[in-house]
């Protein structure tokens, strides 16, 4: 007797499930975060040094080197940045998505402290008489050449030091503007060379009686004035950062790694479908149907925790696949023993489940502890394998055991296999007369 | 002949096993203290530019944009070519500066049409990677026997262990024979065979345990003799779901090797020998070790219960 009731919920069920991938996958993809390795940026392990002799290195520092950086990154408008300290003196950027990547270590690592000096070097004013925000890219109104603005906290400090250099003899009236000054530079020798640390050396004539000074003429093109009022805004760095791990992939290279593994992991899912089909039959039909499932819902997951896709994470999920069907197997195989030995179709379906369970158990809880030593030690792009590893791992209970349990099930005991033990890949001259 | 899985006798050669197992240890230590390890920068320090173009690249041709990008050409380390030649991978001995980067980014950009990837480590983070490395591999191994000796009993724990140590040094003597780079993603290969591979020998434990239970009911203590029949049997009964098991995943790992991109080709590959030796173990060591410690244990005087 055929009980059909069963049969059309398994195909209820199964068609619901693949119009639910069909249909949203696509969003599911575009939702997907893809790291640096896939579509290109950088990760940069700096150490954090002192500017100063004498200036130490502790919590505060760090995290106001944190927010500087910070401060930097959204200069950069980059979506996902992932910046973090790690250890005692050291943080780790990385920017995913990145269009120029030189110019963003450039923005990312100077230093970007102002000094206004006298041509003898003497220190006149520095980055912290700059007013909040007071750097703008504005034009020149009668050359209509691209300069920087800079607005001062008080208008008397800055009339007082522009008094002070107008007094001198010219050609020495000059009001110079550094940026990165550091000891031991002087005026005559920094002039002379093509990449200047001083940004401006106007003549002074009379006192400034207003909170303006302008920088222009020289480097400044409309693009590097904006990228130096963007640094001069974010804010110096209080320390130096000295860059002691790097890693750079171009968006290229990220494109063609992605199209590859893609491609690669395909055809490894392809034919992990086919060996369940002709091994197992009715169970690999529905080992096909749950990893599909499992790949739907592994992503889901895997976005679910905000985790960002790398290439090993592709792998992993592959490698994934691989492994989650050995869930399958083990109970297909149990099944398979149960049969050859000449129980009923499905009290060997019973007996399978039940001596199966706690073989997965042990075999997926053995790769989560790698998983989880891998996530503890492991960094950036080998963190994404690890993550997907884990996720894949919790994944495999919900849709390998249970989901593809309960699809069994109702092929089972719909009993329209009872006389069809071939179709769990089972010959008949095997099986054993109770 | 006719070599049938089911049927074939998997104690009684043990020791021919136990011998190839132990040559191939040695063979393998011998062969890393004398050949050593490839290892990339990511465990040194170095540089090193990844570059790619449409056509087949020339050395002479990326020795020059090195020295166009002002780098001394003599600093060059290797140079590997990939993909039919259309990708290079040059390393360096040296750490690059920020500009240096910068500059070869833009002299390769210009020559190539395409950026390159450029990575560099400084010797102080790679000895970090590297002791990072031993001391996930130790902490793995250690955790998982732990696990299985809870739950199953440290007999099994130390049989287990020592299969995955002797799956992990075959990935590594692999390596080392063939001189193939090792670089981060090497290391999470290894662990995850350490994790996985762990599987099959769970697999044949279980059955090991069940068949043993069921001998060993009423508080009976079974033979010499009566054991091996069950590592046997349990062995017979669990060889061809120890081997469809593995061979799913050998299935997308020899997948991503082939078909994958070149970043992870060492990670597959590394993947695949583990697998295999992984499947090795599993059948003709760890349930024979195991064996002979029950053995050992046999010899004791029973204390009385």
């Amino acid at each position: 007797m055929v009980k059909k009731g069963k049969l059309a919920t398994f195909f209820i069920i199964v068609a619901a499930l693949l119009i639910l991938i069909g249909t949203t996958s696509t969003w599911l993809l575009k939702d997907t975060k893809l790291g640096l390795d896939l579509k290109g940026g950088f990760e940069v392990l700096y150490e954090v040094q002192p500017l100063k002799e004498g200036d130490v290195i502790d919590n505060t520092a760090m995290s106001a080197t944190l927010t500087a950086i910070e401060n930097r990154v959204n200069v950069l408008g980059v979506s996902e940045p992932d910046i973090r300290i790690e250890g005692k003196d050291r943080i780790r950027v990385q920017l995913a998505g990145v269009k120029n990547q030189s110019e963003a270590r450039q923005i990312l690592s100077s230093t970007a402290e102002l000094s206004f000096r006298d041509i003898n070097d003497k220190l006149l004013l520095d980055g912290s008489d700059l007013k909040a925000k007071g750097a703008k890219v504005g034009y020149d109104p009668q050359t209509n050449e691209p300069l920087v603005e800079l607005t001062m906290k008080s208008k008397e400090k800055f009339y007082e030091v522009t008094q002070q250099i107008s007094k001198m003899q010219a050609p020495a009236n000059r009001l110079v503007i550094w940026l990165d000054y550091a000891k031991g530079d002087t005026y005559e020798k920094e002039i002379q060379k093509e990449n200047s640390k001083i940004v401006s050396d106007a003549s002074v004539n009379q006192p400034i009686n207003s909170d303006k000074a302008i920088i222009s003429g020289g480097d400044i093109d409309a693009e590097y004035g904006k990228q130096l009022s963007s640094i001069l805004n974010a804010g110096a760095l209080p320390v130096k950062l000295d860059e002691i791990y790097s890693t750079s992939v171009s968006a290229a290279f990220g494109k063609d790694a992605l199209d590859q593994t893609l491609f690669a992991s395909m055809i490894g899912v392809a034919a992990v479908f086919l060996f369940m089909l002709l091994f197992y039959r009715v169970s690999g039909f529905v080992s096909i149907i749950t990893l599909l499932f499992y790949i739907y819902l592994v992503m889901i997951f895997f976005n679910g925790i905000n985790a960002v896709l790398t290439l090993p994470g592709i792998a992993a999920l592959v490698l994934g696949v691989g492994m989650a069907v050995d869930a399958n197997i083990i109970t297909a195989e149990r099944i398979k023993d149960e049969l050859r030995s000449g129980k009923s179709v499905m009290s060997a379906f019973k007996a399978g489940n039940r001596r199966s369970f706690g073989t997965i158990l042990d075999a997926n809880l053995t790769t989560l502890i790698s998983a989880g030593v891998l996530y503890y030690f492991g960094t950036s792009t080998v963190k994404g394998f690890a993550i997907m590893l884990m996720v894949s791992i919790a994944v495999t209970f919900v849709t390998n055991v249970f989901i593809s349990r309960y699809l069994m099930q109702l092929l089972v005991s719909s009993r329209w296999f009872d006389k069809k033990k071939s179709w769990f890949g089972v010959k008949e001259s095997e099986i054993r007369e109770l | 002949m006719n070599f049938n899985p089911t049927k074939f006798d998997y104690v009684k050669h043990r020791k021919v096993y136990f011998t190839i197992t132990i040559a191939l240890v040695l063979l393998s230590v011998l062969l890393l203290s004398f050949r050593g390890l490839n290892l990339g920068i990511d465990f040194t320090e170095g540089t090193r530019v990844e570059i790619s173009s449409e056509n087949k690249i020339q050395e002479s041709e990326v020795r020059s944009v090195i020295e166009e990008a002002g780098i001394d050409a003599k600093e060059i380390d290797g140079i590997q070519f990939a993909q039919g030649g259309t990708l290079a991978n040059v390393t360096f001995v040296g750490e690059f500066s920020q500009d240096q980067i910068a500059e070869m980014n833009k002299t390769i950009e210009a020559k190539y049409k395409k950026a390159p990837s450029i990575s560099t480590v400084s010797p102080q983070v790679g000895r970090e990677i590297a002791r990072n490395a031993i001391y996930a591999v130790l902490l793995a191994s250690l955790g998982i026997v732990i696990y299985v000796s809870f739950r199953f009993q440290p007999a099994y724990g130390i049989a287990t262990v020592l299969a995955l140590l002797h799956d992990a040094l075959m990935i590594i003597a692999f390596f080392s024979l063939f001189q193939i780079e090792v670089n981060l993603y090497f290391i999470a290969a290894v662990l995850t065979i350490i994790g996985y591979s762990v599987n099959d020998t769970i697999v044949t434990f279980d059955r090991v345990r069940e068949n043993l239970g069921r001998l060993e009911k009423g508080g009976k203590t079974a033979s010499f003799d009566e054991l091996c029949t069950v590592v046997n049997e349990s062995i017979q009964q669990t060889i061809i779901r120890s081997i469809n098991t593995v061979v799913t995943v050998i299935m997308t790992a020899a997948a991503l090797y082939i078909f994958g991109s070149e970043a992870i080709r060492g990670f597959s590959l590394a993947l695949l020998v583990g697998l295999f030796m992984g499947m090795y173990s599993s059948i003709f060591i760890a349930a024979q070790l195991w064996l002979v410690m029950k053995k050992r244990t046999l010899k004791q005087p029973k204390q009385a219960s």
